[in-house]
Parts: structure tokens; C-alpha cells; sequence
């Protein structure tokens, strides 16, 4: 029961890490038809800035984070205004520039704080653990869990309650219409590419703690498994993205306890494979 | 004379590269060595060979337009079946590197007949996801076939005496030379048959093919299986060169580089996924080279660093091509050509009021 439990939380700890990215990515490519490879970059450039914040910054932790998530959102607007905007005519190209965006900025981030791991500060209150029906489980899975609850609550509110919200909920279903309509749906790309990079940053500031530690590689590493995420969820929905994130999360921490290492990872890659033959469009049938 | 030139370049350029190795010219910045010593020859048949896989991918991508992500897979399979078959069941190199070939052919045909039943961005994700799962049981080592994130070294006493030592590295040039000739006459053949037809007809508007009473799958299938046994045969040729098969080949890094080649040069061409490959392999080992020069170590941190990481350099190189030369270095000298023909009817139209009046 207590093993249940621990892998039951670090499991829904990494669905929430997915989640961050996942989210960002799904409104992404529903809104733009982008399948944004620049993403796991972001989400490393989140990670450094947040932990250069509290070490050589001397920031503490609940600053470095913002800080963090600020810089990797700064980012990602740079991205979308810089490369993605001038190519809105060419699709395909898109695609391929966040593709060399995806290889440079991690190698930049490379060679500035080389290849190895580096240990991810931990804040006093958080590195100690809870005791949860009888399985000791470390205070940063809730960390995460929560930081992803609140991001898909505001996204919720965000997308239901408010203008441009609406917007992007009508580009993701008709964008010919939408610009048909006269509304400026560039702001609206604009403002998801920021919103996305703010979710995967703060997701790589939190990653450093889920991980105790952070590389270059990490970003790309775990975009794959967000791209599954997104696909399984149906392109363009948030909550598609959060049930399928935490599906994943947990099956993988299930399978590789319960059988070989790797075989999570594995199982994973060929549940994505399985559902897209059976249900071509993903969970919530909204398949671009 | 231009026009003799202009076709018969290709058979000059293929007799070049089968004499190089007897040639003791230096290219200096090229190349560290001489022409034809066994270092220059090893990197140029890298080169040639990556610069065959980039044109069997863009079998795929330029000619029937498809997006596929897990290209590295066909590649890996051809690598590691051929590497085990000569370890683990004891096979020469020959009927082994039939084994390879005939495993990526049939890994294809099987993935290829599941991915392709979706269609655009669902394809590229689950050909990556099968890459990606490929790659991990590769790291895994299971029952320590793969030998995980080493590799496994090709077996000497398996391989033909002339495969083996520094001394026959003009041997191994040949084989990569072959294999680049054999890849090209492939694409050429496939390509300009019905079948290729087909496959340009899906890559313009798939469902005009449908209206037309075929069905697109097949042909895609065909595509998808040719290709992946190009790649595989590209492995047995890398796993001669490198001597052996690590878990870098079936990384989506691999697939990555190859679209990068595929778009650098130039995607739908018959030599820009060439141009491109050679040009990447090339650029990424020079700059390696670079990367630990003493020059570069003098210079200040700003400029350092991003010169010192090779993959920055051609990940900024091909944002630049993508956003400066769509069409790839291939359609460079079209463009210049359309280029100066706007601007000098530009100057024929300015110029007609005046004979007018």
C-alpha cells in the first residue's frame, strides 16, 4: 500500500510537470497548426534562469521561480514575434524553424553552463516529506500537483471567462472565421505563445526541484512525452491535456516499478501508438 | 559546351570521388590531411554516406510529403540487426548485412502499415513515438544485446580482411561511394516511374488523388518501406566506417539532423538532400575540430561559447536557411536567375516608354 501511494504521488508529480508543458504546447498547436520543438528549450531556459537566480542571483527560491518563469516567458514572446510571425504563410516552415530553435538553445545552454547536472537548490520547506496513509512521500510532488492545478484553473477561467479567451477558443475551432469576423488573430497567437512559454518555464523551475537537479537535455527529454501528452489529449484542449498527463504520469511510474526499468517509457510510446489507430482524433476527438 | 558540361557533371564528379584516394592533394581548411589519407577519406565517406541517408529520407519528405520523425529508426534497425547478426548468430558480413537490410525493409513495412493510417501531424507523432520507443529499448539493453548506451563493436573476425585496418579505409570510401550511387539511381528510378508520380500527386493535394480512384495508402506505404530500407542500407555502410553501433543513431537527434540536411539542401531536389548532407556532416565535424582549437580558446566568453558548441551553430545556420532560403541551397541558383530576370524586366519595362516615345 505504501509503495502504491509514493508511486501514486511521484506518478501524478511527473503527470503535473507534463501537464505544464503539455498545455502550452496543446493551445499551441490548436490555435496555430505549430508544433512548437522549441518548447523543451524554453522549458530549460525557465530552468537555468531560475536556478542562476538562486544560486549566483542569491535570490531565494520563491523569488528565483518567478524570475524564472518570467525569463523563459520573455523568451518565448521573442520567439513568436522574431521567427514564427514571419512565417505565418509557411507552415511547414514554422515547424522546421522552432526545429533549429530546439537544437541551438540548448547547445548555447551548454556551452555557457556545460554539459553535466548541475543540483537544483532546495528550499528548507520544501525538501523535507509528508506522511501519507502510511507512505512517506517528499513535500515537492505536491509542489508540482499544485502548481499545475492552479495553471489549469486559471487557464480554465481564462479561456471561459474572459475576451481574448474566447478568441482563442474560436481560433482552435475555425481561424479562417475568427480573421473572417475582423478580429486580429495575431494578438491572440501572440499571447498563447506567451502563455505556453510562462506554463513550460515555470514547469522547468519546478522541474529542478522534482528532479534535484538540472542539464541541457532535460527540456527535450521531456517534450517528447508532452508531445504524447497532446496528441493522446486531443490537440487544442486544455483538459484533454491535463487528464492525458496525468495518465501517463502514472502508468510510466507503474510499469517501471512493477516491471523493467524503461519499460514505463516504452509502454507509454506504444499506449499513444494504440489510441491514435483506435481513436484517430485523441480522447476528446479534436485532431486537427 | 556548357550544355555537355551542364549534363555530364555528375559521371565527372562520381570519377573524382572514385580517384580521390590515390591523390595526395591538400585542401587546407577543408581538410586536416591530404586528399587520399585514411582521415580525410574517413570523414568524406561520412560525408557521402550521411549525404545517401538525407536523399533516401527526403523520399518521404519532398517527394510524397510525408513528415516523418522516426527516420533514425530504419537507420538503427539496419545498424544494430547487421552489428548482432554477425555477433550474436554468427552470420559473415555479407549474408548479415542481408539481414539488416531485410530487417529494416520489414520493420518499415510493418510500423509504416500502422502510422500511416493517420494522416499529417498524427503521422509525424507516432512515427516519432516508434523511434522513440525503439531508441529507449536500445539504451535498455535488453538481455545485453544492444550493449546499451556503449554499443556494441562490429566483430573483426567476421568482417572480410579488406574491411579491416587504416590501411583499407580507401575500401570503405568505395563501399560509401557505392552506396551514395546506388541511393541516388533508387530515388532517381522511383521517382521518375508511375509510382513516383503518384507520390508527387499526394504530396501536392492528397485528395485529388483520391478522387482520382487510387488510394494514397499503398503508394505511401511504398514510399515508406523504400526508403526505410535505403536508410537501413545506410547503416550497414556507417556501422563499416565507425566500426561499430552506439545508441546515437537511434536517437531523435538523428532523425532531426537528417531533416535538417533534407532542408539545408534543399527537399524535393535530386542533389539538394545531398548538398545538404555532405555540407552538415561536414560542417559538424569541422566545427567540433574548431570548437576545441586553440584560436577559439583566446577569444572572450561572448564570442567563445556560442562558437565552441557546433549544434548552435547549425541549428542558428538552419533557422537562417529556413527563413532566408526557402527551397534550400538547391533552388539558390534558380532563385539568383529569377532574381536578375525580374530586375532586368523590370528595366525593359521602364525602358519601353521611352523607345515608344
Amino acid at each position: 500500500m505504501n509503495t502504491v501511494v509514493l508511486l501514486a504521488c511521484t506518478g501524478l508529480g511527473l503527470g503535473a510537470l507534463y501537464f505544464l508543458v503539455a498545455s502550452g504546447l496543446s493551445l499551441i498547436f490548436g490555435l496555430m497548426d505549430v508544433l512548437n520543438f522549441a518548447h523543451g528549450a524554453l522549458l530549460s531556459v525557465g530552468a537555468y534562469a531560475a536556478w542562476w537566480a538562486a544560486t549566483d542571483g542569491g535570490l531565494g527560491f520563491w523569488l528565483a521561480v518567478p524570475f524564472g518563469t518570467a525569463v523563459g516567458t520573455a523568451a518565448s514572446v521573442l520567439l513568436e514575434l522574431a521567427l514564427i510571425r514571419p512565417l505565418y504563410a509557411r507552415p511547414r516552415d514554422q515547424i522546421l524553424a522552432t526545429v533549429g530553435v530546439g537544437l541551438a538553445l540548448p547547445a548555447l545552454i551548454m556551452g555557457i553552463w556545460g554539459a553535466d547536472a548541475r543540483p537544483f537548490p532546495q528550499p528548507e520547506s520544501l525538501s523535507g516529506t509528508v506522511r501519507l496513509l502510511g507512505a512517506t512521500v517528499p513535500v515537492n510532488r505536491f509542489v508540482l500537483m499544485a502548481a499545475a492545478l492552479i495553471v489549469l484553473v486559471l487557464l480554465r477561467l481564462f479561456l471561459a471567462k474572459t475576451r481574448y479567451g474566447l478568441i482563442v477558443r474560436a481560433g482552435v475551432e475555425d481561424r479562417a472565421m475568427v480573421t473572417a469576423l475582423g478580429i486580429d488573430v495575431r494578438k491572440a497567437f501572440t499571447l498563447v505563445f506567451a502563455i505556453g512559454g510562462a506554463a513550460a518555464s515555470l514547469g522547468g523551475a519546478l522541474a529542478g526541484l522534482y528532479f534535484g537537479s538540472l542539464n541541457p537535455g532535460q527540456g527535450t527529454g521531456l517534450l517528447i512525452f508532452a508531445f504524447v501528452v497532446v496528441v493522446m489529449g486531443g490537440m487544442g484542449s486544455v483538459t484533454g491535456a491535463a487528464v492525458a498527463s496525468v495518465g501517463v504520469g502514472l502508468v510510466q511510474q507503474f510499469a517501471n516499478y512493477y516491471t523493467a526499468a524503461g519499460l514505463g517509457d516504452l509502454s507509454v510510446v506504444v499506449l499513444l501508438a494504440v489510441l491514435l489507430l483506435v481513436k484517430p482524433r485523441g480522447l476528446t476527438g479534436r485532431l486537427a | 559546351m556548357t550544355t555537355h558540361l551542364k549534363r555530364w557533371w555528375p559521371l565527372a564528379l562520381l570519377l573524382v570521388l572514385l580517384i580521390a584516394p590515390y591523390s595526395t592533394l591538400p585542401l587546407p581548411g577543408l581538410l586536416d590531411g591530404p586528399l587520399g589519407s585514411p582521415g580525410s577519406l574517413q570523414l568524406i565517406a561520412l560525408c557521402l554516406v550521411y549525404g545517401g541517408l538525407a536523399t533516401g529520407y527526403d523520399l518521404l519528405l519532398g517527394r510524397t510529403g510525408l513528415l516523418s520523425f522516426g527516420h533514425a529508426l530504419y537507420f538503427a534497425t539496419g545498424l544494430y540487426a547487421t552489428d548482432l547478426a554477425m555477433l550474436e548468430l554468427g552470420l559473415g558480413f555479407v549474408p548479415a548485412a542481408v539481414f539488416g537490410i531485410a530487417c529494416s525493409i520489414a520493420l518499415a513495412l510493418l510500423l509504416g502499415s500502422v502510422s500511416l493510417r493517420v494522416t499529417g501531424i498524427g503521422f509525424s507523432m507516432v512515427t516519432l513515438a516508434f523511434a522513440q520507443a525503439g531508441a529507449i529499448l536500445v539504451q535498455r539493453n535488453p538481455g545485453g544485446l544492444t550493449g546499451g548506451e556503449e554499443g556494441r563493436s562490429a566483430p573483426a573476425e567476421h568482417l572480410p580482411d579488406a574491411l579491416i585496418g587504416i590501411q583499407n579505409t580507401a575500401n570503405l570510401y568505395w563501399i560509401a561511394v557505392l552506396y551514395l550511387v546506388v541511393t541516388l539511381a533508387v530515388v532517381q528510378w522511383t521517382v521518375s516511374s508511375p509510382t513516383g508520380r503518384i507520390w508527387a500527386g499526394i504530396r501536392e493535394n492528397e485528395r485529388r488523388v483520391e478522387v482520382l480512384g487510387l488510394r494514397p495508402y499503398g503508394f505511401k506505404l511504398v514510399a515508406f518501406t523504400v526508403a526505410g530500407g535505403l536508410a537501413g542500407a545506410g547503416g550497414v555502410v556507417y556501422l563499416l566506417l565507425t566500426g561499430g553501433a552506439t545508441p546515437q543513431a537511434a536517437s531523435s537527434d538523428a532523425t532531426l539532423a537528417l531533416l535538417v540536411m533534407v532542408v539545408l539542401g534543399g527537399s524535393g531536389t535530386r542533389w539538394g538532400p545531398l548538398l545538404g548532407g555532405v555540407l552538415y556532416t561536414w560542417a559538424a565535424h569541422r566545427l567540433g575540430d574548431l570548437a576545441n582549437s586553440e584560436s577559439i580558446a583566446e577569444l572572450p566568453s561572448v564570442l567563445r561559447v556560442p562558437l565552441s558548441q557546433p549544434l548552435f551553430l547549425l541549428g542558428t545556420l538552419f533557422v537562417a536557411v529556413v527563413y532566408l532560403l526557402p527551397g534550400g541551397l538547391a533552388r539558390l541558383p534558380a532563385r539568383l536567375r529569377a532574381g536578375r530576370a525580374a530586375r532586368a524586366a523590370e528595366g525593359s519595362v521602364t525602358a519601353v516608354p521611352e523607345g515608344a516615345a
